[in-house]
C-alpha cells in the first residue's frame, strides 16, 4: 500500500474517535423509541449554561438536570422537536444551541471556514504558479544557441 | 519586475495577518464567558404564579405592574448573594421596590438567612424547584432582573450587584425609566 493511502486511512480512524457516554443520573420512561431519540438528540444539542462547555446530557449540574426534566415533560405532553427548542432559545436566547442559527449575526461564524478555505486555495495555486515559472530555464540568447550549435558540430567532428 | 509594489505589501502580510489574529483573540480573552444576554430583555415577564416564602398568599405577574421592581434572584446556598446582599439592602433603604426570588432552595434555610443578614425584599417568591425560574431564564444566582410598570422586563444583571460595573449599569438603566412619564 503507498503512503498517501495509508496516510489518509489512518485520517479516516481518527475520526472514529470513542464518545464519552453520556451518563444522565434519572432513568427517564418512554413511551416509544422514537421520543426516546429526540429526547436524547435534544439534550446532546443543547448546551448547559452552568457548565457551558457541556451539553444538558452530559452535565451534573442541577439547571442541567431541571432541564432534562422540562424536555422529558415536554416529549410526554407530545411536543415536538421544534417546540422544545424554541422554548429554550426563547428563554435563553440562541446560546443554549450548539448549533446556532444562521443569522446576520452568525453568518460570519457559518461562513468563515469556507471563506477561509477558498482564500487558501487561491493563496496555494499562486504559489504554485510562482514556482513553476521559477524552475523554468531562462530562454537563451541567439549567440548561446549558436555556440551550442558550434560545440556539437566540434563533437561531431572528433 | 513592474510589480515591485505589491512586493513589499506582500512582505508585511504575515505582520498583518498576525497583529490581526493576536487583536481578535485579545478581545476574545477580555469578554466574560459567563454574560449570555437575555433574550428577555425588553420583553413581558413571565405568566408565574409563586407562594411566598415568609407569608401566606403568592406572587404571581400581575404583582409586578404598576411599579418599578428589582426581582433579585437568590438562595441561602449562594456564596455570591451573600456578598451582594449589602448592596440590595442599601437599594432598599434608597426606596427600590424589592423582590427576592428564592431559588431552589429550602424554606427552613432561607429564612435562616433573611433572619441573620437583613431582608430588603418587599415579598420574597419561593421556587423551591426552580420550575418558575427556568421561564425567567435564570441559569445561576444571583440574577437581578429590572422591571418596568408595565411589567416589561428592562435588564438583567448576571452575577452579582457588588460588582461596580453590575450596579452602575443597572442604576443608568434605572434612572432612564424613572424619567419616562408614569402610564
Amino acid at each position: 500500500m503507498n503512503k498517501p493511502v495509508l496516510i489518509l486511512l489512518l485520517l479516516c480512524a481518527l475520526t472514529f474517535t470513542i464518545k464519552s457516554e453520556a451518563a444522565p443520573i434519572e432513568t427517564f420512561k418512554f413511551d416509544s423509541e422514537e421520543t426516546e431519540k429526540v429526547f436524547h438528540k435534544l439534550s446532546e444539542e443543547l448546551r448547559c449554561l452552568v457548565c457551558q462547555n457541556q451539553n444538558i446530557a452530559e452535565s451534573n449540574a442541577d439547571l442541567a438536570k431541571d432541564l432534562r426534566l422540562e424536555i422529558y415533560t415536554m416529549l410526554s405532553e407530545g411536543k415536538s422537536e421544534k417546540e422544545i427548542v424554541d422554548f429554550m432559545v426563547q428563554r435563553y436566547g440562541d446560546y443554549v444551541l450548539y448549533r446556532p442559527p444562521f443569522k446576520p449575526l452568525t453568518w460570519l461564524l457559518w461562513t468563515a471556514p469556507v471563506i477561509i478555505f477558498i482564500f487558501g486555495v487561491f493563496f496555494v495555486a499562486r504559489l504554485m504558479k510562482a514556482q513553476a515559472s521559477a524552475e523554468q530555464p531562462a530562454s537563451l540568447s541567439a549567440e548561446e544557441i549558436e555556440r551550442i550549435k558550434n560545440l556539437h558540430t566540434e563533437q561531431d567532428k572528433k | 519586475m513592474e510589480n515591485k509594489q505589491p512586493s513589499t505589501i506582500r512582505r508585511f502580510m504575515p505582520l498583518i495577518v498576525f497583529v490581526t489574529l493576536v487583536a481578535l483573540l485579545a478581545i476574545g480573552l477580555t469578554l466574560n464567558p459567563r454574560l449570555v444576554p437575555s433574550p428577555l430583555i425588553d420583553k413581558p415577564a413571565p405568566e408565574f404564579e409563586l407562594p411566598l416564602l415568609l407569608k401566606q398568599g403568592s406572587f404571581s405577574r400581575q404583582d409586578l405592574i404598576g411599579h418599578i421592581t428589582l426581582v433579585n434572584v437568590w438562595a441561602s446556598w449562594c456564596f455570591a448573594c451573600r456578598q451582594e446582599h449589602e448592596v440590595v439592602k442599601q437599594l432598599g433603604r434608597k426606596g427600590v421596590r424589592i423582590i427576592g426570588f428564592n431559588y431552589k432552595d429550602e424554606a427552613d434555610d432561607a429564612k435562616a438567612w433573611l433572619a441573620r443578614l437583613g431582608n430588603p425584599y418587599e415579598r420574597v417568591a419561593f421556587d423551591h424547584n426552580g420550575r418558575v425560574a427556568i421561564d425567567w431564564g435564570v441559569y445561576g444566582a444571583p440574577e437581578t432582573f429590572l422591571v418596568d410598570r408595565q411589567g416589561i422586563i428592562r435588564h438583567k444583571v448576571i452575577g452579582p450587584l457588588s460588582d461596580p460595573d453590575n450596579y452602575d449599569n443597572l442604576i443608568s438603566v434605572m434612572n432612564s425609566l424613572d424619567k419616562s412619564p408614569i402610564q
